[in-house]
């Protein structure tokens, strides 16, 4: 499978969502944020880092960059993209998602391993996981807590969109196993048509033994298995 | 406009201002000829400071170890060392202070810190993979001092977080000896290969010099204010000096792009604008090549309208880089930084002349031999006396000091010592695990980072080409794992600098050791007061001669560093302070070893005496105990012996090595009691979720001692580690071969840390230890008011 | 009564956030923007009947000693 990941000016997980990949065995090339994706993408990852210092507000400007033109064409056509942290923040502001992501309730920094809860296993993000047992994905970011009206709300527990929220290591979601404040405890999220999602914690960390949890490949596994029953759907 | 209308006149006085004594500046009048202008002058200010020509502890830096097979560059020759780790890979890496920017704002005052220490490291050729920090404040009963440390907290996270470098280890210590006057310590290392290896030089006379990232303001000029008399009310905002702000988004471009740069082969040298900006870069990279430099101050961009030739010389601005180019090859440097968006100017040209050449509004303004600014600076043989508050110290011992009655409220109180408490309010406002490659987080003993290929920077085509032939078909790269720790306790340096500064250097090779590492070199800071004062001038003498021989025992090379002098609040100087940051290295990946204990039944053996009876203290001079139990900061401190260290530590990495270890954790501050409680809860699985494991251990065999000195004291070179029960025996007998005391201690297991010497027993629940220890500085900090 | 409190970097000071913002503005084609300096902006409401020129003297204080950090930034206050 040939993933795309997504190059702004202070990327820095680009590197780590390709190394990832790479190592359960798939193809990962980086797509700077002036060009177009290229031609065979099965999947476009927009990693986590701080575009453009985070400045203004955190995706804000990455948003106006040629290359998500480029994704919002691939994503119409019910092309996979999956945008993590600040990519989670980036497809809020660029309105693939609904909602946003505000500063940590705690106004701090938190980089810890979170446990998260899968909510939907009908996605392609999701259908691998193992529903027995929450996931220990690391999270990193200041401006993680999900926020959206009332009605969003409603609307993406109606549609099944909510796919992981932060609970405790029994799977309880719980107002203490909540980092940032986020509504419902929301980790992260899909939209209607379940081909583009975004979370704040950072599953490409949490590949390898060696680094502390291996959780984070149930959800590349996911997109592979995807992947595997359908050609590429939005490749331009 | 003619600048020289407003440039003051030269004047004893403003000699004085700029930090000359009337010496330096006749040999400044001397190596010029005549007399110097005021841009001159601030040129000589800066560049004969402490900071740039460590004029007063030259002649001590010169006692440290600096050779080993693995040195590839080595100190004082370029920006950082660097270090050989094998197939053909290597580190550099560094320590430097941000001390008093830290005090006046200390959030930018420690971005600036880290930003600097980054751009150490990239302008060696490296990628930046991990940073580190060595933090000290006062007490944090006082607002200021949160607001202090809450700042500096902040400033770190705010720019590794955006720069996207894990922050991977540190450590901070509270004392009132800081109050006033903290101390932000930032270490940076990065990994490149051999062939990599950049340098600071002017080389090739006609080749192009470039400046590029972003404009030059009045940045950081707020020492030199004092010179700006006839400045009209309105200008006066602007003229001056303003507080560095770091912007960490510019810095990852930058860095970007001069790795890029580098790997097209177009660059002859390059060099940071760090401390007195285009003055030190100009004159350190014609100095080190022998050749001269000319450079048009018009075509240096700048932020704010009319500078001075003095301003754009001595500005601070961050971020910034000067670029030497071969000649011909300017249009790819241009379109690397177009495509990073970065500003740049071509802002001169390298010369045969030997002399840094400055031109300004068609003026010459500068003219001064590189060579002789940078090597001729002044050299002080300061005078050293030993200190009258040592004796007192000597004799203190401890007969009116009552042996602990409640263990167990000792214990809980040191736990939540803000030195001793856990430093998880700091460090999970870190990402220290970006770069996918942190193996062992924040919280055991040394942080482990795996070295992946995607650490590397850039490849040159050529390059490229060359390691591919060299790789045979389907060969993995070969991953390293290294290990690093920083360390110093300020306080027993305090009460004895020669013996504080060999437990600095030893501290951190046992953090290495029980984490499976072998030292491959140190970067060192010494934060230290007024070396004009004799008795602390003897303070920095001894605590060098202590870090140089223990360097020198744990074949650790001093590959660069920093002073940081005057450190002192109303009060008084603050405590000698010796930062040491030592990286080593890990053969495989299962040889990575954490603190905490691992599974229910193991065996628990002390590794080292217990107490050293030898010492009249017993371990507790200068101890955490005496500080938090007795108010007393007094004694002199464990006696550290280096030889007895060595074999420790070589035994330690070989038992590591067969596989008998499955965990070790280093005794430090709060002794054997808290260094088990370490062992039991400081596993952090997820958050909210700590994983306990208790202990049974039984002191009761050393009858002859206090409990408190059993307990708490801090008699050096001990470890605690555990094996399968099967081990023990083994693992006893082969250290005691090697030269190591050993005893079997007690067993892993239950959720309890049961502890027993021969007149006391006392048991606690693991989770509340924990809560004691996780909890401490998060309810400091959260503190109203006053 | 409310009283307005707009802090902005001093113009001296390098302001990152502003000159990002400006670049990003320049690559969408506004050309005209030579300069964007990012700040913030405090609105604090007032008991009725509070004396103007007391809440003004206080204000200051608070803006000068807490709401800004006079090392790096600017603050204007209104009343209204």
């Amino acid at each position: 499978m040939n993933f795309s990941v997504l190059q702004f000016p202070a990327s820095n997980c680009d590197q780590d969502a390709v190394h990832a990949i790479r190592r359960l065995g798939h193809q990962a090339r980086m797509v700077w944020h002036k060009d177009n994706l290229p031609p065979g993408t099965d999947a476009v990852i927009v990693p986590g880092g701080f575009s453009y210092g985070d400045y203004l507000r955190c995706g804000a400007i990455a948003r106006f960059s040629p290359v998500m033109q480029s994704v919002r064409q691939f994503a119409d056509k019910g092309g996979w993209v999956l945008g993590i942290c600040n990519g989670f923040q980036v497809l809020t502001e660029a309105g693939l998602l609904p909602g946003a992501l505000v500063r940590n309730r705690d106004l701090q920094f938190h980089c810890e391993q979170v446990h998260l809860k899968t909510a939907a296993a009908d996605t392609p993000f999701t259908r691998r996981i193992p529903a027995d047992r929450p996931l220990r994905i690391p999270i990193a970011h200041g401006e993680g807590c999900y926020y959206a009206d009332e009605a969003t709300l409603a609307e993406l527990r109606a549609n099944g969109q909510v796919l992981w929220q932060y609970c405790d290591s029994e799977g309880n979601v719980t107002d203490q196993a909540n980092p940032n404040g986020a509504l419902h405890n929301i980790a992260g999220i899909c939209n209607k048509g379940r081909n583009v999602a975004g979370l704040m914690p950072h599953p490409e960390r949490a590949c390898e033994a060696l680094l502390g949890s291996e959780d984070g490949k149930w959800i590349f596994e996911s997109l592979f298995e995807a992947g595997r029953e359908r050609p590429a759907a939005g490749t331009p | 406009m003619s600048m020289s209308m407003t440039e003051p006149a030269i004047t004893p006085d403003l000699v004085a201002k700029h930090n000359l004594t009337p010496e330096e500046y006749q040999h400044a009048v001397q190596i010029l000829g005549r007399n110097p202008t005021y841009t001159e002058l601030g040129i000589f200010s800066v560049m004969w400071s402490e900071h740039c020509s460590y004029k007063n502890t030259r002649p001590l830096l010169k006692t440290f170890p600096t050779r080993s097979p693995r040195i590839l560059v080595g100190a004082g020759e370029e920006n950082a060392g660097i270090i050989d780790i094998g197939h053909g890979l290597a580190v550099a890496f560094k320590i430097e202070s941000h001390n008093h920017p830290s005090a006046v704002e200390p959030f930018q005052g420690a971005t600036t810190g880290v930003g600097g220490i980054i751009r150490d490291i990239f302008t060696m050729g490296a990628r930046p993979v991990c940073a580190a920090n060595s933090l000290r404040f006062g007490e944090l009963s006082s607002a200021e001092v949160r607001r202090l440390f809450s700042g500096v907290v902040q400033g770190i996270a705010h720019y590794g977080n955006c720069f996207g470098i894990p922050t991977v280890a540190g450590e901070v210590y509270f004392d009132r000896s800081y109050e006033g006057n903290p101390l932000v310590n930032a270490f940076c290392l990065g990994v490149l290969r051999h062939e990599q290896i950049t340098r600071g030089a002017a080389r090739g006379v006609g080749n192009p010099v470039f400046y590029v990232g972003p404009a030059t303001g009045r940045d950081g000029l707020a020492g030199a204010a004092f010179a700006s008399q006839d400045l009209t009310e309105a200008s006066a905002e602007q003229q001056r000096g303003a507080v560095q702000v770091g912007d960490p988004f510019m810095e990852k471009l930058v860095c970007e792009a001069c790795l890029e740069l580098l790997a097209t082969g177009a660059v002859a040298g390059m060099q940071d604008m760090g401390a007195a900006g285009l003055t030190c870069s100009t004159c350190e990279m014609a100095a080190r090549a022998g050749t001269g430099i000319e450079i048009e101050l018009d075509k240096v961009p700048q932020r704010a309208p009319g500078m001075s030739s003095y301003e754009i010389m001595l500005s601070e601005s961050q971020e910034r880089m000067l670029v030497v180019v071969h000649k011909g090859r300017e249009e790819e440097v241009k379109r690397i930084f177009e495509k990073w968006d970065l500003p740049w100017a071509e802002i001169g040209v390298i010369t045969d002349t030997g002399h840094m050449v400055v031109r300004h509004g068609g003026r010459q303004v500068v003219n001064i031999p590189a060579r002789k600014i940078a090597d001729e600076s002044p050299v002080y043989h300061r005078e050293a006396v030993e200190p009258a508050y040592l004796q007192a110290v000597r004799a203190f011992r401890l007969d009116g000091v009552s042996d602990t009655v409640q263990p167990l409220e000792d214990l809980k109180r040191l736990l939540a010592w803000p030195s001793i408490a856990s430093k998880n309010w700091v460090y999970r406002q870190y990402d220290h695990q970006v770069r996918a490659g942190t193996v062992v987080l924040p919280g055991s003993d040394a942080a482990v980072i795996r070295i992946k290929e995607d650490c590397l920077p850039v490849m040159s085509a050529e390059l490229a080409a060359r390691v591919e032939s060299q790789t045979a078909p389907g060969q993995a790269f070969p991953e390293k794992y290294l290990a690093l720790t920083v360390d110093c306790n300020g306080t027993y340096v305090y009460l004895d600098p020669y013996e504080g500064g060999k437990a600095a250097v030893t501290e951190a090779c046992r953090n290495l050791a029980c984490s499976g590492a072998i030292p491959l070199g140190a970067t060192d800071n010494l934060n230290m007061a007024n070396p004009h004062k004799p008795e602390l001038f003897w303070q920095i003498r001894e605590s060098v001669r202590g870090l140089a021989d223990a360097c020198r025992a744990f074949d650790a090379p001093v590959t660069g560093g920093n002073c940081s002098l005057y450190n002192q609040n109303p009060n008084g100087p603050i405590d000698p302070t010796p930062t040491v940051a030592v990286v080593g290295l890990i053969e495989k990946p299962e040889h990575i070893t954490t603190q905490w204990f691992k599974d229910e039944g193991d065996t628990i053996i002390l590794l080292g005496e217990a107490v050293d009876l030898g010492d009249p203290l017993l371990g507790l001079g200068g101890s955490a105990w005496l500080q938090v139990m007795h108010g007393l900061k007094t004694g002199a401190p464990p006696r550290c012996d280096l030889e007895a260290a060595r074999t420790l530590h070589t035994t330690l990495v070989g038992l590591i090595q067969s596989g008998l270890i499955k965990s070790a954790h280093d005794c430090s501050e709060g002794g054997l009691a808290v260094t088990l409680a370490e062992c039991a809860m400081s596993r952090m699985e997820a958050r909210g979720t700590p994983r306990f494991m208790g202990a049974t251990v039984d002191l009761s065999g050393w009858a002859e001692t206090r409990s408190s000195a059993l307990l708490f004291g801090e008699t050096q070179s001990r470890v605690v580690a555990t094996c399968a029960a099967r081990d023990g025996s083994k693992v006893v007998e082969r250290a005691r071969l090697m030269g190591v005391p050993a005893q079997m201690i007690g067993k892993v297991g239950g959720k309890r840390l049961t502890l027993k010497t021969r007149g006391l027993e006392f048991s606690a629940s693991v989770e509340e230890l924990h809560h004691a220890w996780w909890n401490s500085l998060a309810k400091h900090m959260n503190q109203p008011g006053e | 009564m409310k009283a307005k409190i707009i802090i902005t970097p001093k113009k001296a000071v390098l302001d990152p956030q502003g000159k990002t913002v400006q670049n990003a503005l320049a690559h969408m084609g506004y050309t005209a923007v030579t300069g964007v300096h990012i700040g913030k902006y405090v609105e604090i409401d007032l008991a009725p009947g509070t004396d103007c020129a007391a809440a003004e003297a206080a204000l200051s204080e608070a803006g000068r000693k807490f709401l800004s950090n006079p090392v790096i930034e600017d603050f204007k206050l209104e009343l209204e």
